[in-house]
């Protein structure tokens, strides 16, 4: 069903009893900026254009992507992912430009783990095999829901058989494949939803990310339900959805080792599992934000967000670059804690040590520590401070109040 | 020195919103004195926070020259007068300064308890009144009912009132005509000792305190060395003025004249409202009657919502005070808000006003605690202790009595919701005094306990009335009651801030408000609150706040970090609002909202 782990990949689970913290790997993002259509949930950044000139697009980020190359070279690159906006709709040569370029200016993992996040349509489909072709080995299809009425409300241009069709093309092109499904929809009760799943869960997926309706600001959704006209589930039925769901799916061998993000152990992302276990990544392309420890001082990178500009600027300077911030320890304490909480594993002892120079006990105030373990909402042992169950559920106070 | 013949010296006597400002601003208009530049909507109301509220807060003057229909040109002072019950002795003063008054009527509205209020001081000072009904070319406007008002009400001939649109402009000129032929000129003798009235005062930072006089008998001028009868004070006079209405430099103020005087004065402590000034060299025998110094009778804590912020608010109280004597400020500390100030106010708009001065000007954050009157407890050793701080109630032990400051309060109210008014003043342990009624307004006088007014009495009034009551008090004296410090504690602590001093009967009912509005004020948190009220160890009302139940972001990754870490700090600046009890962090924003609470 899924390709073999990589030896060199350390998954979360099966290791959690290990003494050291997993090497975080240092992944390379690439940001596809452009959409058929902007769906009313979404505040990514992403545009709509009749006409993108490819060539021009391939170009530009080959050239930002040197640009990096030439400060981060010699790097292992453990993953590459291909975000948006809708990658798919990216010619598969400039996906195989990028590729390459990342195998000639940085030390490619010979198992790096290359992800394409796609919409699950037919004409999509037709590009898979192509995808693959260019080292693309693994997609994450933005089902988003099985029931043609949510897709019409959530603004997607497929309908649940399109992309359980598509899902199954994925599957025979892509040695691993992972889809999205979106939650707490208006109207939707445990029960619609425990029925959404178990179709979903026929698909027999090594992988599912399960996202509640958030309401961005600047959102179409964010605008109707200012005025009241969408009935999101209150509070207890979202917790019920949300626990429920890590029910059904650790039934089923897919294990919650993020807050969103169920997997069969071995098959996480381990691109995300870079950013969670605030690994350094670069981030190409329009808007994209990295993480590079330069010189010994972890920096924040930030590109042009406006594809337009984004391309000016690579046109002139060879990159888009708008902010590099070197992080103070507060900031790099605030951001480890913010990811490694999402994680079943938590944060490792070392990686505080590896970033912080110190101990969770040094670095958190003993009696918000404290309350927390005795509320069991947190756990820290002799490797490492977690969240539990509980507390992954209540994560934004629990984190909070740690932070004081 | 100006020609006391064609001198007329007048304030306009007006409730809220009846259009006072609006009406100097046509006879500004009318009069030469200034240019369309200059023309602000409201030109006498400088202060942002007057102009927005619509009222006036401290005496202004203008002077204009008017050219009457006689062709002569006469001088006007016109005082804008605070319009608010807190500033009643302020009003009193200004009154003082005038030979006459325009009272301004809302020709649909009729006459307000404030109106009343102003009245009454102005028949007191001998001035002559000039009824004005305002608004007459709006649809609601009624004149013959509102001059039959004045009459019953005020007891004043309305035959002669004007009806005027101070927004459309019509018959302001009659009114500028009835103040040249009704009003009449100041009388005193410029050869006379030294006698002026201190109208107001402020501080100006490049001049320091600048007086605002009114000029009885006598003579002063740059150089005259003058005496304070009052605070004691002695000044050698730098310089003299007008306002027409720019600050102008003049030679002399003598009899009848309306000016200001800068004499070097520092401490605005040291220039009260009111106050006889004289010449030091040549004193006048008696002081003018009735001065007395502002004593504040509302009190409460103010605390910075972020601590570093202290000297910073320290500061600001201190340049407050420099333009405000009626306001007085001296360190508290709480424990539950830290270090702050304990404040004296003349009443709810007052503090309402320094508050958000405090907040607008000095861009403070500040909390509030519960406004609290001063009480006086009778302790067993034969000790009197003045309370202007619940958590500073001696032990039950040592009490003997407690006394209680009580108001006579004047309310003006439409018949129709007249038995709302009956209830709400018997529910706050009110004892009618009188009740009168005037065509379909009634009005009736209650005796009140102030410290059931300062507790919202004010905004329930205007909710039970839909707005058309209108409200006025005088202090009366302390009585004895049975009061009780009501505790409120969160997680067992307490929360000195929201502590109260109740009437035993309202104990229970407030307790039980209290704790039900910090229920929900209170966010839901990782750990749940125990909320309760307290007589002394005995617990009267207990509300709980659950647990958060889920509360988590559903997507973070590579290029979500900085935004979350960002929503973090901001909410890091928030947390310098919160306050500790136990494991739980209450913001103080639900503390505020308590204190403001509405009572049902």
């Amino acid at each position: 069903m899924t390709a073999a782990p990589a030896p060199a990949f350390e998954a979360p689970a099966s290791e959690a009893g290990s003494h050291r913290a997993p090497d975080p790997g240092f992944g390379v993002y690439v940001h596809w900026p452009f959409c058929l259509k902007k769906c009313p949930y979404c505040d990514f950044n992403s545009h709509v254009r009749n006409a993108v000139d490819h060539d021009l697009w391939r170009r530009s980020l080959l050239a930002e992507l040197d640009h990096y190359a030439s400060e981060t070279a010699g790097r292992r690159v453990s993953s590459i992912f291909f975000g948006g906006g809708t990658p798919s709709l990216m010619a598969p040569a400039t996906a195989q430009a990028l590729i390459d370029r990342i195998a000639e200016r940085f030390d490619l993992a010979d198992d790096a783990e290359i992800t394409l996040e796609a919409n699950p349509t037919s004409v999509e489909a037709e590009k898979f095999a192509r995808f693959r072709q260019a080292g693309v080995n693994r997609v994450s299809l933005g089902v988003q829901a099985l029931d043609d009425r949510a897709l019409a409300f959530l603004g997607r241009q497929h309908s649940a058989d399109e992309a359980l069709a598509a899902v199954e093309l994925a599957r025979k092109a892509f040695p691993r494949i992972s889809f999205d499904l979106i939650t707490a929809r208006p109207g939707m009760t445990p029960a619609s939803w425990a029925g959404e799943l178990a179709r979903a869960l026929e698909e027999g997926p090594e992988h599912i990310s399960i996202y509640q309706l958030t309401i961005e600001p600047g959102t179409p959704f964010h605008a109707s339900w200012r005025r009241g006209e969408l009935d999101l589930p209150d509070d207890e039925t979202q917790s019920a959805i949300f626990e429920a769901t890590g029910q059904t799916l650790a039934a089923r061998g897919l294990n919650a080792y993020e807050v969103s993000n169920h997997a069969v152990p071995g098959a996480e992302s381990r691109h995300n599992l870079t950013y969670w276990r605030y690994g350094d990544y670069l981030g190409i392309g329009p808007g994209a934000h990295g993480r590079l420890t330069l010189g010994g001082v972890k920096h924040a990178t930030r590109q042009h967000s406006a594809p337009e500009a984004w391309l000016e600027s690579v046109g002139t300077h060879g990159h888009a670059t708008r902010a590099r911030d070197p992080l103070a320890a507060d900031q790099k304490r605030q951001e480890i804690t913010l990811m490694g909480l999402r994680l079943a594993e938590g944060i490792h002892r070392d990686a505080f040590v590896r970033e912080l120079g110190a101990q969770p006990e040094a670095l958190f105030e003993a009696g918000r520590l404290d309350a927390l373990r005795e509320a069991g909402y947190l756990t820290l042992d002799a490797q490492r401070l977690a969240a539990t169950a509980a507390g992954r559920l209540r994560l934004n106070a629990v984190i909070d109040h740690l932070l004081g | 020195m100006t020609d006391q013949q064609h001198t007329r010296n007048f304030a306009i006597i007006a409730h809220i919103d009846h259009g006072k400002s609006t009406l100097a601003d046509r006879m500004i208009q009318l009069c030469e004195g200034v240019s369309e530049r200059d023309m602000r909507e409201q030109f006498l109301d400088n202060m942002d926070l007057e102009r927005e509220r619509g009222i006036t807060i401290k005496a202004q003057t203008v002077r204009l020259t008017y050219r009457a229909r006689d062709g002569q040109a006469y001088t006007f002072n016109v005082i804008d007068t605070p319009g608010h019950v807190d500033f009643s002795y302020e009003v009193s003063r200004s009154l003082k300064a005038c030979e006459g008054c325009i009272l301004l009527v809302d020709a649909s509205q009729g006459v307000e308890a404030q109106t009343l209020a102003n009245v009454y001081l102005a028949l007191d000072h001998d001035l002559e009144i000039i009824p004005v009904l305002n608004k007459v070319d709006l649809p609601a406007a009624d004149p013959e009912r509102v001059m039959q008002e004045i009459e019953d009400v005020i007891g004043l001939d309305a035959t002669d009132a004007l009806l005027i649109s101070a927004k459309t402009g019509q018959g302001v000129e009659d009114v500028t005509e009835s103040i040249v032929q009704r009003i009449p000129p100041p009388a005193g003798d410029p050869q006379a000792p030294l006698k002026a009235l201190l109208v107001d005062s402020w501080y100006d930072q490049y001049m320091g305190v600048i007086v605002l006089t009114r000029v009885m008998e006598g003579r002063v001028k740059p150089g005259t060395q003058i005496r304070m009868l009052g605070t004691r004070a002695l000044h050698d006079v730098n310089e003299v003025g007008t306002f027409q209405p720019a600050r102008t430099k003049g030679e002399v103020l003598g009899p009848g004249d309306l000016g200001y005087i800068i004499s070097g004065i520092k401490d605005i402590d040291e220039a009260q409202v009111g106050d006889t000034i004289t010449d030091e060299k040549n004193p006048c025998a008696k002081p003018l009657e009735g001065y007395k110094p502002s004593v504040p009778v509302v009190f409460c804590g103010l605390f910075p919502a972020s601590t570093e912020d202290y000297e910073q608010l320290r500061d600001a109280l201190g340049k407050l005070r420099l333009n405000d004597s009626s306001f007085q400020f001296e360190p508290e500390n709480s424990p539950a808000l830290g270090f702050g100030f304990r404040c004296g106010f003349l009443g709810l708009l007052h503090l309402e006003i320094v508050q958000e001065r405090l907040e607008r000007e000095y861009d403070l954050d500040l909390i509030t605690t519960a406004p609290s009157v001063i009480y006086r407890v009778m302790k067993t050793n034969g000790e009197m202790v003045e309370l202007h701080n619940p958590t500073d109630m001696p032990d039950r032990m040592h009490i003997e009595a407690i006394e209680e400051p009580w108001i006579r309060a004047t309310i003006l109210v439409p018949d129709t919701y007249l038995g709302n008014v009956l209830k709400l003043c018997e529910d706050r342990r009110g004892i009618q005094q009188d009740l009168t009624y005037a065509g379909d307004r009634a009005m009736v006088v209650y005796q009140l306990p102030l410290n059931e007014v300062v507790y919202d009495f004010y905004d329930r009034l205007k909710s039970i009335t839909s707005g058309y009551a209108s409200f006025d008090y005088q202090m009366e004296g302390y009585h004895e009651g049975d009061l009780v410090k009501l505790d409120i504690l969160v997680n067992q602590e307490r929360v000195d801030a929201l502590a109260l001093i109740v009437h035993r009967s309202q104990a229970e009912g407030r307790g039980r408000a209290v704790c039900e509005k910090l229920k929900e004020l209170i966010p839901r948190q990782l750990f749940k609150v125990a909320i309760q009220a307290a007589i002394g160890g005995k617990v009267v009302a207990r509300e709980t706040v659950p647990a958060v139940r889920k509360d988590v972001t559903a997507k973070c990754y590579g290029g979500d970090v900085t935004r979350k870490r960002k929503l973090l700090e901001k909410q890091k600046e928030g947390k310098k609002k919160m306050r500790q009890f136990g494991k739980v962090e209450i913001p103080q924003s639900a503390f505020l909202a308590a204190l403001k609470m509405d009572d049902q």
